[in-house]
């Protein structure tokens, strides 16, 4: 029972993980660009929600409503006015300027909010558990946490496939200079992409503050938990990152539960494993 | 009749690599104007410099009165200036349908709409739900010049729409084209099969090494001198 | 025929710089005569890093394979030393050299299963394998877990007579260093792989169809820059005496900051990282009291290098003053007046 618990808290941590890798995936899907400062930015979200409950006395949750749409501002503002204009056949200026991003978000938030770690209260859903038989519950907020990502991946599923946003989305992925002569700002269209993939983490970032401490070095950790969710789950696949989530959470629930030192290299190892004998994930792409 | 749009003295470049000379021409409101040459004359160059695709000049190409030259492509769509490109191009992660919609959610308000674009092309109704890349040639360029049409352009240009199809598609497709101009839609037509072209249109251009070589009338054009301005002998 | 046209790769620039070089070179070898041991060790950690972002330069910026996880090797390296010194009981310049065989050993199954990842994702994929081994040196009990370990005073003084003798032995170590990694990039270079590595850059589809072989030539350059960073690692480790996970496996210090000297100097360019090494130590002697102020105006700097003068200051000093220090490319000099004077020396 015990270990059946822990596989369990692994599968809904594994909804989290899901929320880093779509971001990711959304980018990804989009303009071929892979963020290293995703991670960061995470983080960043958990430090505003920080701000922003303190300053106006709200719930976390109830702060996403101002903290998704300003991250989603400052994510089409970035890839405007600064990402934009390192998209071409090199793979290196995307790459090393959004690395410098990372450093300079990382080291900005250890100037303003210090190394201390941090948590948002949530109240009393912090502790609430669902009771399942006398050895088994799930807390509340995990659970909330979980069904808010298939939701989230549910929505964002549907906005590709089934809206002109999404149309967009996928007609630029696929050639972005054809794309303008349909009358679709290519620019504008990776703004947007941006734009939704930090409101995408920032939910992920007010979760990941509510469930455990948070500090500014955490922002890499989490860039590779969302990456090895992306590549398990299989490239350019909305679900698989879910999958790819649930995945590795459960892979780090058994390293911990055999020895707490093993719990991230066990993530890592299920990524290895995956990549050694199914480099395409579980779910690739399909040609639907 | 009255210019829609004029070019004067367009060079257009790839790189270091001069591919247009002071080219000047000029289309009518609701005229079809056929433009020949042989392959690297520079046609679909000139395309892509009127549909903005290529920098140039600002004042080097003007629409409807209003100096162009270098606008975005987005943007020149909303103008009115629909280009459709050679090789097709569609989106392959879209489907028919959805490259015939996307066609139409960032254009001109107007006649054509998904019904009348099905109307032209009764087969794409049939094939709606699949994936572009899975149509015949021919399909595909039907869906081009339907995802073109979307938008309800003033100025349509049609780069090499015969490339690669077979002649019974080729007529077919020329077919239509009264059905498309009928509104008063001024179509440029580029084409290297200069009697369809020359059949299709009202004028004619042939261009050779990046510069006008003819200008006429396209029923009236010898094919001496036709042969002449094409070939340079 | 004869003169008209000559096949040459250096230019009289380059050759003026290569006796310079040579001097600065000579004057480095004696500066234990002239130096400081404060000014050695200083030296030293430039040799370092220079060698880092050498090796990082051949990865990322002639062969394509854009690693932000060499700080793997800087760690295996480190830990290798320390494992063959006090376990193994090698003298340190004999376990130095052996820990760079045993990083391009180490590389080539990491290739194996990092290669299955194209361009930005085999990026973030060496950051996990660089996590692997950090958690993995942080199970190994006798070399103190987590907190990490020492290096014995009985090794250390058993290095050589006195530490003078032993700061001297250090210093020439990392000279040698250098010169071994810049020596072997220069050389891989030039050679026909060196070629095949351009031909890949430019056109990786074409230079495969072409019959290069493009998965071992990237194998190569990675197993040659696993093993230049694991000894540059090692050399590290001996001059600070102390290893821990944490320090061994930095992104910050080995990855982070080398990247930026390679950026600021020049990406794709042999002087590049020689140039960035220097301009990183002068802004860190100048600015590291700032903290973390000082590395966020690191993260700029380096993205608007990025952006506005991609190719750096070597790129920046190339395309100015039209010369190659290290040249890579043979050129085709030709004498004009020769070919006026003898018409038929064009056709040959």
């Amino acid at each position: 029972m015990d270990w059946l618990n822990s596989i369990l808290q692994g599968v809904l941590v594994g909804g989290l993980y899901a929320m880093f890798a779509a971001g990711l995936s959304l980018i990804f899907g989009v303009m071929r660009l892979v963020n290293i400062a995703h991670g960061d930015l995470v983080v960043m979200a958990a430090y505003l929600a920080l701000v922003v409950t303190q300053a106006l006395g709200m719930g976390p949750l109830a702060s996403l409503l101002i903290i998704a749409p300003l991250m989603a501002v400052i994510g089409y503002g970035l890839q405007r006015w600064l990402l934009n204009r390192t998209l071409g056949d090199d793979l290196l200026p995307p790459l090393l300027v959004t690395f410098g991003l990372s450093v300079i978000i990382q080291n900005g938030l250890l100037e303003i909010f210090s190394p201390d770690s941090r948590k948002l209260q949530a109240g009393a859903i912090e502790t609430a558990t669902i009771p399942i038989t006398p050895d088994l519950s799930i807390g509340v907020l995990p659970l909330v946490q979980f069904l808010v990502a298939v939701a989230m991946i549910g929505a964002l599923q549907a906005l590709f496939y089934r809206t002109a946003w999404g149309r967009a989305f996928r007609a630029t992925s696929d050639d972005q200079s054809t794309v303008q002569l349909v009358g679709v700002d290519n620019r504008h269209v990776f703004g947007l992409a941006m734009g939704l993939s930090l409101a995408v983490i920032s939910v992920a970032g007010v979760f990941l503050a509510v469930r455990s401490n948070f500090d500014p070095s955490m922002g890499p950790a989490r860039l590779i938990f969302g990456f090895e969710a992306v590549i398990i789950g299989g490239l350019g696949n909305l679900w698989g990152t879910l999958a790819g989530g649930v995945v590795l959470g459960v892979a780090q629930a058994i390293g911990a539960k055999i020895d707490p030192g093993w719990q991230l290299l066990a993530g890592h190892l299920a990524f290895l494993i995956v990549l050694a004998v199914r480099p395409e994930g579980f779910f690739p792409k399909v040609q639907a | 009749m009255r210019d829609l749009l004029t070019v004067s003295r367009l060079d257009a470049f790839y790189g270091d690599f001069q591919a247009l000379f002071d080219v000047s021409l000029r289309i009518g409101d609701g005229e079809v104007v056929a433009i020949v040459g042989s392959n690297g004359a520079g046609k679909s160059t000139l395309l892509k410099s009127i549909a903005g695709q290529i920098a140039t000049r600002r004042d080097a190409i003007s629409f409807d009165g209003e100096a162009i030259g270098g606008e975005r492509a987005n943007l020149l769509l909303k103008r009115g200036i629909s280009l459709v490109p050679e090789g097709r191009r569609l989106f392959p992660s879209l489907s028919v349908e959805e490259n015939l919609q996307i066609g139409g959610e960032h254009g001109r308000k107007g006649p054509w709409t998904l019904a009348r674009v099905y109307d032209l092309f009764p087969v794409l109704a049939e094939r709606r739900n699949q994936r572009s890349t899975s149509l015949s040639g021919g399909q595909q360029q039907m869906v081009a010049i339907g995802r073109a049409l979307m938008s309800n352009p003033r100025l349509l240009l049609c780069d090499e729409i015969s490339l690669g199809l077979a002649p019974i598609i080729v007529r077919e497709i020329y077919a239509r084209l009264p059905q498309i101009t009928g509104d008063g839609m001024s179509l440029v037509i580029v084409e290297q099969d200069i009697v369809q072209a020359l059949a299709a249109s009202g004028r004619v251009y042939c261009l050779q090494e990046g510069r006008v070589t003819l200008e006429g009338d396209s029923q009236s054009v010898s094919r001496e001198m036709l042969a002449a301005a094409y070939f340079g002998v | 025929m004869s003169g008209a046209f000559t096949i040459t790769r250096g230019t009289r620039v380059s050759r003026i710089l290569a006796v310079g070089a040579f001097a600065a070179l000579a004057a480095l070898a004696c500066a234990p005569l002239w130096a400081q041991a404060s000014s050695l060790n200083l030296l030293t950690q430039i040799f370092a890093y220079v060698a880092l972002a050498t090796m990082w330069n051949l990865l990322a910026g002639f062969s394509g394979l854009v690693s932000v996880g060499q700080q793997a090797y800087v760690g295996i390296g480190g830990y290798a030393l320390f494992a063959l010194t006090i376990v193994g009981g090698l003298h340190p310049l004999v376990a130095l050299v052996a820990a760079g065989v045993i990083g391009g050993l180490i590389a080539i199954p990491v290739a194996g299963l990092l290669f299955r990842l194209r361009g930005a994702y085999f990026a973030i994929g060496s950051w996990v394998v660089a996590e692997v081994f950090r958690l993995l040196a942080s199970q190994i009990s006798s070399l103190g877990g987590g907190s990490g370990t020492s290096l014995p005073a009985r090794i250390v003084t058993g290095m050589a007579d006195g530490r003078q003798a032993r700061e001297f032995m250090i210093y020439w170590t990392g000279l040698a260093l250098v010169m071994v990694v810049l020596g072997l990039t220069i050389l891989l270079l030039r050679s026909r792989w060196g070629l095949a590595l351009r031909a890949i850059h430019h056109n990786e589809l074409a230079a495969r169809s072409n019959g290069v072989e493009v998965t071992r030539i990237k194998l190569l350059v990675y197993v040659v820059a696993g093993f230049g960073t694991a000894m540059a690692g090692a050399l590290i480790f001996l001059q600070k005496l102390r290893i821990s996970p944490d320090a061994a496996f930095s992104v910050n210090d080995w990855t982070a900051f080398v990247i930026f000297m390679a950026v600021i100097g020049g990406v794709g360019r042999i002087e590049g990282p020689i140039i960035g090494a220097i301009l990183f130590f002068f802004l860190r002697q100048a600015l590291s009291d700032l903290g973390s102020v000082y590395l966020m105006m690191l993260g700029l700097v380096a993205i608007v290098i990025m952006l506005r003068a991609p190719r750096g200051v070597a790129g920046w000093v190339a395309d100015r003053f039209g010369f190659e220090p290290v040249p890579l490319e043979r050129r085709l000099a030709s004498s004009k007046p020769n070919i006026e004077s003898k018409p038929e020396s064009a056709h040959v």
